[in-house]
């Protein structure tokens, strides 16, 4: 409960803050080469309560957004913000949750087994893989993959409306993944490391439990301690990751529409997805927190 | 032991030294320039006629010349940016640091709510909402960045404040200024320099992201993040526009990492020993 009020307020300075932002902006979002007539210039301002003081839009939005009501955008006519995130916002999450999935997969795979050979040379070639994955930005890594696999040795699509196979999910969920692949695993290497020092491992290890037995048994849960605080960045870091990849590919997900809209100056668009994503994230992050003093009981203690 | 003789540290300081040279001289040296167009040499490949190295673009511009003076505007903002955060960050953090009580406890839940927040999208609806000059570009991805560096600036200032030597100045009659400048001060700056470094390809991978969206460095300047952009549009016909800036970059964020690494290991292993 303590938690979920203290949600509340981050949740505001959000909304204030992207809210201040996009009104401070120097020029009205209708503003164009072409000059509108006075007349008609007050009228577009009116039907859009531009010429309400900041306060009372402010208000006004507010209310809108109790209601999940994020106003009309200024771009695509006789669309709602909330219409267009509605549509587009599923196609990102598929993608988003594949992506994670393998993330967690792969990368507490990776790092449990460099963790159990560590300093050998698997270990030293997982990390080095991890560095690279975590220094190099999807936006690099995915038009590479995308040049070397489908245009040089075509084997999968480029793109991803010129086909409905499901090959068209390979490349954007593995670029997607990737850098989660590795931070994931450096994090798992790392506590698997701390876990397996502990003395009740060497009590399993004393009554004769075989290294599989062990880490299901006693290892994974402690060990996954870490990893589970870092789902919050890594989703902020897979949404971040989705406005590139969709861009790369193609793909008419939510990611796209934000860059749409920012290159259009669609100030509704923008705004409302920011929020979105924020309240998406605020709302991850206190799961997160929940789950932690479910699994490990010793943080209750606030 | 010598800082240099960690071979991380000195190759990876090495490359980004090389790196930088010939950013700096590279452009300088080269007949070609990075506007002037040359409709006889659309897209032609990495040649030395004419000392188009890296090829030319889809205007017929020296895509040699635009690398480098991407790989300076990259390591400019980089540089500049991170400089932003350290100034937000070591101040904020030491005030909280040497202050304490309550005011350390409010400042410090501030940033637990601002981490909290998708940063990147902020600063997207900045470039949004105002003009997309430089001077915001430095500032956004410096103010986005300067987190880490008061969490930790805060931390080693508490402990330092309780340590001996402190104590024995404040009992010689130092005053605040004195012991926060002679004592407290010279020692940061062995972290310090760890979470810049560290700080740096943060502001890299910022600042590409939004150049590759359009959304950063605009035309007739480049960036490398710009230049990926432009060459992932341009792959199927020219494969080097896409390659070497993504290759270069990625190689310098490589190097950024791993030196803060290095250094990392080399102040952690003399604070132990």
């Amino acid at each position: 409960m303590l938690r979920l009020a203290g949600a509340v307020p981050t949740l505001l300075l959000v909304i204030v803050l992207a809210f201040l932002m996009v009104h401070a902006a120097p020029g009205g979002p209708f503003d164009d080469e072409r000059v509108l007539p006075a007349d008609v210039e007050a009228n577009i301002a009116a039907a859009y309560h531009l010429d309400e003081p900041l306060p009372q839009q402010f208000l006004r939005y507010l209310e809108g957004l109790l209601k999940g009501d994020l106003g009309p955008s200024y771009r695509y006519r006789d669309y709602t913000v909330s219409e267009l995130i509605a549509d587009a916002f599923p196609l990102s999450l598929k993608l988003g949750a594949l992506a994670m999935s393998l993330a967690l997969l792969l990368g507490v795979a990776a790092g449990t087994a460099a963790a159990l050979r560590q300093g050998s040379t698997f270990d030293r070639v997982v990390m080095g893989f991890a560095m690279t994955g975590i220094s190099i930005p999807v936006f690099v890594i995915a038009p590479v993959l995308v040049m070397l696999l489908a245009v040089k040795l075509q084997w999968l699509p480029a793109g991803w409306s010129g086909t409905t196979s499901l090959t068209r999910y390979l490349l954007p969920v593995v670029t997607l993944a990737l850098p989660q692949i590795a931070y994931i695993a450096r994090l798992t290497r790392a506590s698997m490391i701390d876990v397996l020092a502990r003395d009740f491992i060497r009590t399993a290890r004393a009554q004769g439990l075989d290294t599989l037995t062990i880490l299901r048994v006693h290892a994974l849960k402690p060990a996954m301690l870490p990893v589970l605080s870092y789902m919050g960045p890594a989703v902020a870091a897979i949404l971040t990751g989705s406005v590139v990849v969709e861009e790369i590919f193609g793909i008419p997900g939510l990611g796209q529409f934000f860059v749409r809209g920012a290159l259009n100056r669609d100030y509704t668009l923008v705004l409302g997805i920011v929020v979105f994503y924020a309240t998406l994230i605020v709302l991850l992050n206190l799961a997160v927190d929940i789950l932690y003093g479910v699994i490990d009981p010793r943080v209750r203690y606030r | 032991m010598s800082i240099m003789a960690n071979r991380t540290i000195t190759i990876s300081l090495g490359i980004l030294l090389g790196i930088a040279a010939i950013a700096l001289l590279g452009p300088w040296v080269s007949p070609n320039d990075y506007t002037s167009t040359n409709f006889d040499r659309l897209l032609s490949s990495p040649s030395f006629k004419g000392l188009h190295l890296f090829g030319t673009d889809d205007l017929g511009r020296d895509q040699f010349v635009r690398t480098m003076l991407g790989v300076r505007v990259t390591l400019l903002v980089a540089i500049v940016a991170s400089l932003v955060s350290l100034i937000i960050g070591v101040a904020y953090g030491a005030i909280a640091g040497l202050v304490g009580g309550r005011v350390d406890a409010v400042m410090m839940r501030m940033v637990d709510t601002l981490y909290a927040l998708p940063f990147i999208f902020f600063v997207i609806l900045l470039m949004v909402a105002f003009e997309r000059n430089f001077l915001l570009i430095f500032v956004a991805i410096g103010a986005v960045n300067w987190l880490d560096m008061a969490r930790i600036v805060r931390g080693q200032t508490l402990s330092l404040r309780e340590r001996e030597f402190v104590e024995a100045a404040r009992l010689g009659g130092a005053g605040m200024l004195r012991i926060v400048t002679r004592h407290i001060a010279p020692n940061l700056v062995g972290i310090v320099v760890v979470y810049v470094t560290l700080t740096i390809p943060q502001a890299i991978l910022v600042e590409s992201f939004l150049s590759f969206l359009g959304l950063g460095v605009q035309e007739p300047q480049t960036s490398l993040g710009a230049l990926v952009d432009a060459g992932v549009n341009q792959m199927e016909r020219a494969s080097w526009m896409l390659l070497i800036p993504a290759t270069l970059l990625a190689v310098i964020l490589l190097c950024f990492n791993f030196l803060g690494d290095g250094l990392r290991d080399y102040f952690d292993a003399r604070h132990t020993s």
